[in-house]
């Protein structure tokens, strides 16, 4: 027998609806840092990659968790009803506690561009770590984003996946309450 | 209200109309497909924009609705109502004071700012259907960024007329990429489109598909350098407050052809007066 997993949001409709306003906020506006309230998530995820998974996650998308996410296995079963998927192609999100490769994931077609993952990856921090520089739509002139715990190349990963464009990965960074978004749109330079 | 979740959707069509959103957002003027629900009113009468809003709305937003520019029209009206019973949000008649702008053809006078966001009534999404009625065949020449038959169409008109005739659902092309429709909002209203601060939805619920446009995001009304775009307008100042530089409605005041014009932008409209008083 295990335990009960830890609770989902304790209002659901405004929670996720205050936690989704968060989100799109920062996919408009690429780096814009937003706090979420609301949830206890399990180890190890922080607070804000629960909350998301809680807001955008249903028995509609296949999920992919990255193996190191996987004692939240259950919690995820439990409160979202995703199908948890072995294939990363064939998921529409994935959670992860490290960058994971990008070309795994589904990229869309030029006709349904639409139909690529989104990754939910969980980082340190964005007060400190290597400094990028944003540009794109949603930003009226260049902004800077700091974080903690992405690969050092990461510029060049997510050039190529800017290439991709109208196709490509679309990425919301989590780093404890906080969380952020990356649009296949952003160019991102390092500082 | 008793009975109804917030904001009439259930849970699991907001988390479906938010993913596609978010995608939305993701690839600008780039229509993505939603599983459009059934709405307590009639597709062509704002379903699409109804449900964008709806899956946006939260407890603190303040709302407004506004139809061809107005706050008092009908589909203004039951809008606005319906939402105050199943949200119970503030509404208001005020730009300045929306969070959330629900429109069905025009773009507010005010400049929006960016903490607002414009949720666009889109009877037809596809800027193509009257050029290529399948879609198979548009979505293709999106994938290719293949816009010659809109060009072609653009050049008959000048050929034939002097000028591009296109007076409302002008097109655009946003981010560079995707051949957008801005909903039949008045050509005059294109330019407020291109890198405003406030993050623009579209929604077209009897044709199910979604599509957005972030802030600052470039759009640019197709044209040719020798024929620019240009906005049309009535000439007259409006008829109540003055105003030379907003967009007019011609209005029939008695049946001896008696006849005036006035800022379609109610709201405009009245501060104007207001103020000037």
């Amino acid at each position: 027998m295990t335990a009960a997993p830890e609770a989902g949001f304790a209002d659901p409709v405004h929670d996720a609806q205050r936690c989704f306003r968060a989100i799109l906020d920062a996919m408009s506006r690429p780096g814009r840092i937003a706090r979420i309230s609301g949830v206890t998530s399990p180890a190890p995820l922080g607070v804000a990659a629960g909350a998301a998974l809680l807001t955008l996650l249903d028995h509609e998308t296949p999920v992919w968790l990255d193996p190191d996410v996987w004692a939240a296995r259950g919690w995820v079963a439990f409160h979202c009803g995703a199908a948890v998927v072995a294939d990363p192609a064939a998921c529409a999100f994935a959670v992860a506690m490290s960058l994971p490769d990008l070309t795994l994931f589904a990229e869309g077609t030029h006709e349904e561009p639409e139909r690529s993952a989104t990754v939910i990856c969980q980082v340190d921090s964005f007060s400190k770590g290597q400094t990028f520089r944003l540009s794109g739509p949603g930003l009226r002139e260049e902004e800077e984003l700091s974080v903690q715990g992405l690969p050092r190349d990461f510029a060049s990963i997510w050039e190529r996946n800017h290439a991709l464009f109208p196709r490509g990965i679309d990425l919301i960074l989590c780093a404890g309450d906080q969380l952020t978004a990356l649009p296949r749109t952003v160019s991102i330079q390092e500082v | 209200m008793k009975g109804y979740n917030f904001a009439y959707l259930d849970e699991q069509t907001k988390r479906m109309i938010r993913r596609a959103l978010l995608k939305a957002v993701a690839i600008p003027g780039h229509q993505v497909p939603f599983g459009s629900r059934e709405m307590p009113l009639p597709y062509g009468w704002g379903t699409g924009g109804i449900q964008v809003t709806a899956s946006i709305l939260g407890q603190n937003d303040t709302l407004k609705v506004i139809d061809q520019g107005a706050d008092d029209t009908t589909n203004a009206v039951s809008i606005r109502h319906f939402f105050a019973r199943t949200a119970g949000v503030a509404t208001t008649t005020s730009t300045a004071k929306a969070t959330v702008i629900q429109t069905r053809h025009r773009i507010p006078e005010e400049t929006l700012r960016s903490d607002q966001i414009i949720v666009y009534q889109v009877p037809q999404p596809e800027p193509l259907s009257r050029l290529e009625p399948s879609r198979v065949e548009t979505k293709r020449m999106h994938a290719l960024a293949d816009y010659g038959l809109m060009h072609v169409k653009l050049y008959e008109d000048v050929a034939r007329l002097g000028q591009i005739s296109i007076s409302y659902d002008y097109p655009v092309l946003v981010n560079h990429r995707y051949l957008t429709s801005p909903s039949p909002i008045p050509a005059f209203d294109n330019p407020k489109m291109d890198r405003m601060p406030a993050l623009q939805l579209f929604g077209a619920g009897r044709e199910k598909r979604i599509y957005a446009i972030p802030p600052w995001t470039d759009v640019r009304s197709l044209d040719f350098d020798d024929h620019p775009f240009r906005p049309i307008n009535a000439p007259q100042a409006c008829g109540l407050c003055g105003a030379a530089d907003s967009y007019k409605d011609e209005v029939v005041t008695d049946d001896r052809g008696g006849r005036m014009f006035v800022c379609s932008d109610t709201d405009h409209c009245e501060r104007r007066r207001n103020d000037a008083a």
